[in-house]
């Protein structure tokens, strides 16, 4: 049965005589079968959304019920894919009509021709229940794909051969409870709006490691935890992201482009494959999953985008990875909301915003999470949600920032006026916090020693008392400051300068391992007790401040990694001489 | 066959109300014969039922409700496109009106266009040379590239903008075949006057497409001034290879006529009385400059806009600031120090630069330069403002360098005026001479090597 046209206004299009077609259906529109999903039902009037453009589109159009809701395709060929907002190939779009996206395109999401390499795990006659693992494929040289039976299923393996197979090819037949012959692919179909389901989830232990020092050392994530990057334009929000998306050490990320600029997904398409990963020396890409809704695209699909990229996360965290989700951004999904909101005659909230705008936030960030997942193996996977607000003005009292903050763990608040100061990452020490910090340190405590988390303390510290000190100095200039504080000034500069910047497009500075991270604080944390001691027994300080291997610590970033351990030495070394023959001098000053 | 109605309902500038219509779809184009045989154009917004609300592009004045004939011409608005559009005047809705004779189109295309799929981007890389110091040397431009000016009233925003479209050019071989599309969106007689002339003066006319909405137009015309020269645009583009720079002013206008029929549609307001959508709205418009894989052509885009109160937050800079890929901003308080052009340095931002200077495209020492140049104005003002406070006596001798800096840097690395023509090279000879006021050991962020080329030798 179908429906008919009565309304169009933008993306929202009413049809009736859809008694038959359910809530969040997804739905076919006109002539062009354009794809939209059910938002509200009134009698048999349903309020559509329509995720392409409707211009031409008038009453008396028909309107079909797929009977499905909103899902997405999930098996092997997703890795190094590049989607739009309800999972759409682009690159396939591009092979079918070209440079610019026409309407009513109709593509698979997986490549349904391609023959994958199906190994078998689980045999004939074992019992399996959803989650488990019945065999592998290998997608790309880092991703070992794992089939597994669908959540909800249940039975006996009947039958499940290796070889060569495309995604909708039985590889094997499951015999349910009840006697029915299932037939396995190796896809599962599911509901972007709902969560894949786990075992248990578990508080996040582990820090994810971006090899971004302001991250890792002062303000670090677990995986399977929650951060927001707010800030306003200019201010180096995609920068953080794709740093983040290049060197977390996970096994999956999940970048959803939402409502930005073109550009910017372009970059990440052609940039990551050139950028190999440190840890396992094959290129980024063969890693990434993108999902594309840039700004000029449908906004209704720019609503869905963050559902279908948190599902496909979702759906590798179900095998066992760690699997990063990176939504740029959230505002814009948000916008989407209230555009729709606005459409359908809501009663508006805040700013016009929806008044579920905090629920649908707070549904999106749950998602994440360090979880057991389905299976009787008993596999840990952790999905990790980062999500950057662009608040209009920069000004966090708006409704998105707010409703954000108070969900996430981890808050990295980037600053214009460091961007304009070109200290990037600019994200300010003072404003930023991670609740992590306690969880983590029995971590780092085993792996680095006691002494990482007490140098982040103490360089905190140094940062906080700089902000203090700067209003003295506003008042009576630097030279009222006694040598002690001036010291502070000083080594607090060096935290700043040559510890908390990094330059994000030169290869060495880019990423930063934990162990080099570790070792520059505790170099500069060094020279501050060294110089102390020195000032109380009278050396000046001036001639502190002007010591040879200074310099060299200022440029202790950029030396290469294979030489760092060494070259760090030699510095730690020249600065104790050196600091060591100031004092000698005595106070002449 | 095209059918004709008799019955509208209601008319509220700039919506229109026509009942009992059949078969109309959304978004198409609408004529309305007025019953001295004049027409104005508009399109459908909604329809509901056999109700079509349709918004007017055109003053409603003197359209009679009784007499008014309804046509719905089953297709969105279009531009008829040609290369012979080239050193032509338009009118905000395509028609010529520099007395030519009419286009004769080699194509019509929806003016709304279609997103470009971002599979298919080609990334913006190629260094575009302004001859201006602080846009080359610290916000490189580059081609694809959608960089505006955030300008304040009074600002000399259109000189700038001048000095760009005559000066800008690609260093190498491929010059390629050069374009200015202009769209004149709600500015004043006098402003556009400025910029044909300019055009003229230099013999850039010949190689432009102007579309003129001015003031005095009617305001709803301005919401397809933009897409009518983006049109025409992505057409010299991608079908005729030719590299189009557009220059879009003033955004400000753009966004108020929005505004204007949102109020009209009744729709829920957002921030300043600005409709919800004008995030993607705009978006829709910057969106549409870049780059294509396979294609040689170009759509580097320069919107103007004038910043309501100098007011970077306010909803329009803010959001195009959040779509462009960085922004130039011009301040009032170097023009009234008679700097020009009085480019804002450190809040203005090109994303792109990165990816457009280095070896093989500009020379190696441009990013660390940059990022030093950056750093060292932002200390030197930075001293400059405690030095105003506490005087001369409090500043270590360093930072009485790096005040100094500040001010050389202002007065000859920015005040360069808009008639001079620096290449590349002069621009970053000139950052490393005001660099060497400072001490050798304070370039931090340039690597050693670099300093023992490029260091200016003093005699």
């Amino acid at each position: 049965m179908s429906g008919k046209v009565v309304k169009v206004s933008g993306p929202l299009v009413v049809a009736t005589g859809l008694s038959d077609a359910n809530m969040s259906d997804v739905v076919r529109v006109g002539p062009q079968r354009l794809i939209g999903e059910i938002l509200t039902m009134k009698g048999d009037a349903a309020s559509i959304q329509v995720y392409e453009e409707t211009s031409g589109l008038g009453p008396g159009a028909v309107v079909e019920t797929t009977g499905a809701p909103m899902s997405v395709e999930l098996g092997p060929g997703m890795i190094e894919g590049i989607y739009d907002g309800i999972q759409r190939p682009l690159e396939k779009i591009v092979e079918k009509v070209g440079a610019n996206i026409t309407r009513g395109v109709e593509v698979s999401a997986l490549d349904h021709e391609k023959k994958w390499e199906f190994t078998a795990i689980a045999k004939a006659g074992d019992k399996v229940v959803g989650g488990d693992i019945i065999g592998t494929v290998p997608e790309t040289p880092v991703v070992l794909h794992k089939i597994m039976i669908p959540p909800k299923m249940k039975g006996t393996i009947k039958e499940l051969k290796s070889g060569s197979f495309n995604v909708t090819e039985t590889i094997g037949i499951l015999t349910t409870e009840d006697g029915r012959d299932v037939p396995l692919t190796m896809t599962q179909k599911w509901p972007v709006r709902v969560g894949r389901p786990y075992e248990k989830k578990y508080p996040p232990v582990k820090p994810l490691c971006s090899g971004q020092r302001i991250i890792d050392t002062m303000f670090p994530i677990a995986k399977g935890g929650t951060a927001a990057v707010p800030g306003p334009f200019g201010s180096g929000k995609t920068v953080v992201q794709h740093q983040l998306a290049k060197w977390s050490d996970v096994d999956i990320v999940v970048y959803i482009g939402c409502g930005e600029r073109g550009n910017e997904m372009t970059d990440v398409l052609r940039e990551f494959p050139e950028l190999k990963d440190p840890r396992t020396g094959e290129s980024l890409m063969k890693r990434t999953v993108l999902i594309a809704n840039t700004s000029d695209m449908p906004v209704a699909a720019r609503e869905a985008s963050v559902y279908t990229g948190i599902t496909i996360a979702e759906y590798f965290r179900d095998m066992g990875y760690d699997v990063a989700v990176i939504a740029d951004s959230t505002s814009r999904w948000a916008e989407a909301l209230r555009e729709m909101s606005g459409r359908l005659e809501e009663m508006p909230g805040e700013e016009g915003y929806p008044a579920y705008l905090s629920s649908r936030l707070a549904q999106f960030y749950e998602r994440a999470g360090s979880v057991e997942c389905l299976g009787g193996d008993e596999r840990r996977g952790s999905l990790t949600a980062v999500g950057a607000v662009s608040p209009p003005g920069g000004d966090l009292s708006e409704p998105v920032s707010q409703a954000t903050m108070r969900i996430v763990k981890v808050f990295w608040a980037l600053d214009a006026s460091l961007a304009y100061k070109r200290h990037f990452p600019a994200i300010n020490w003072l404003n930023s916090y991670s609740l992590y910090l306690d969880t983590l340190k029995p971590w780092f405590d085993e792996n680095f020693g006691e002494s990482f988390m007490q140098d982040r303390t103490k360089a905190m510290s140094i940062l906080q008392q700089e902000a203090n000190l700067n209003e003295i100095v506003q008042l009576v200039g630097k030279d009222a400051l006694s040598p002690s504080d001036q010291l502070t000034l000083e080594v607090a500069r060096m935290v700043r300068e040559d510890f908390l910047q990094q330059n994000a497009f030169t290869d060495i500075d880019g990423y930063s391992s934990y162990d080099r991270q570790g070792r520059l604080l505790a170099m500069i944390l060094h020279y501050e007790t060294l110089c102390r001691d020195a000032i109380a027994k009278g050396a000046s300080a001036m001639k502190l401040f002007d010591i040879p291997a200074r310099e060299k610590i200022g440029r202790a970033k950029s030396v290469p990694a294979e030489d760092y351990v060494k070259v760090y030495e030699e510095i730690e070394a020249d600065m104790e001489r050196q600091i060591e023959e100031v004092a000698a001098q005595g106070g002449e000053n | 066959m095209i059918r004709e109605y008799k019955t509208v309902e209601e008319i509220v500038s700039p919506l229109m109300m026509v009942r009992m219509v059949e078969n109309v779809t959304y978004d198409e184009l609408v004529e309305v014969e007025l019953h001295d045989g004049s027409i104005r154009r508009g399109k459908v917004l909604e329809v509901n039922g056999d109700t079509a609300v349709v918004q007017l592009f055109e003053a409603a004045a003197g359209i009679n409700l009784a007499d008014a004939k309804v046509r719905f011409l089953g297709h969105p608005l279009q531009l008829g496109v040609s290369g012979d559009m080239l050193g032509r005047v338009f009118n905000g809705m395509g028609q010529p009106i520099d007395g030519g004779p009419e286009i004769l189109a080699e194509e019509y295309r929806d003016i709304n266009g279609l997103p470009m799929n971002p599979a298919a981007r080609d990334y913006p890389n190629e260094f575009i040379q302004t001859g201006v110091s602080t846009i080359d040397g610290l916000n490189t431009l580059v081609r694809g590239q959608k960089l505006p000016i955030f300008s304040g009233s009074g600002l000399p925003h259109a000189n700038l903008a001048a000095q760009i479209a005559r000066q800008a050019k690609v260093l190498g071989g491929d010059a390629g075949n050069f374009a200015v599309v202009f769209a004149a969106i709600g500015i004043t007689f006098e402003e556009s006057e400025f910029f044909v002339s300019e055009f003229k003066r230099t013999g850039a006319i010949e190689r432009t497409v102007l579309f003129s909405n001015l003031a005095n137009d009617p305001a709803v015309e301005r919401i397809s001034t933009p897409r009518m020269a983006l049109t025409a645009a992505e057409y010299l583009a991608f079908e005729k290879d030719m590299h189009v720079l557009v220059i879009m002013t003033d955004i400000t206008n753009y966004a108020e006529a929005l505004r204007e029929v949102s109020a009209a549609k009744k729709e829920v307001p957002g921030r300043r009385g600005f409709p919800g959508y004008l995030y993607t709205d705009l978006a829709t418009l910057y969106e549409r400059a870049g780059r294509q894989l396979g294609k040689k052509g170009s759509i580097t885009m320069i919107p103007i806009l004038t910043m309501p109160e100098d007011d970077k937050t306010h909803p329009i800079p803010d959001l195009t600031g959040y779509i462009t890929e960085g922004q130039i901003i011009l301040a009032r308080s170097l023009y009234r120090q008679g700097i020009h052009p009085p480019v804002d340095v450190l809040p203005s931002l090109s994303r792109l630069k990165d990816k457009g200077v280095g070896k093989g495209k500009t020379r190696e020492d441009h990013a660390d330069t940059m990022n030093q140049l950056f750093a060292a104005y932002s200390t030197g003002k930075d001293n400059k403002e405690l030095m105003s406070i506490l005087g001369e006596a409090a500043l270590t001798p360093t930072d009485l360098l790096y005040a100094k800096f500040a001010d050389e840097f202002e007065r000859r690395y920015v005040n360069q005026g808009y008639d001079e023509n620096r290449s590349i090279e002069e621009t970053l000879n000139l950052g490393w001479e005001l660099l060497s006021i400072l001490p050798k050991a304070e370039l931090k962020r340039i690597k050693p090597e670099l300093i023992e080329k490029y260091w200016p030798k003093k005699d």
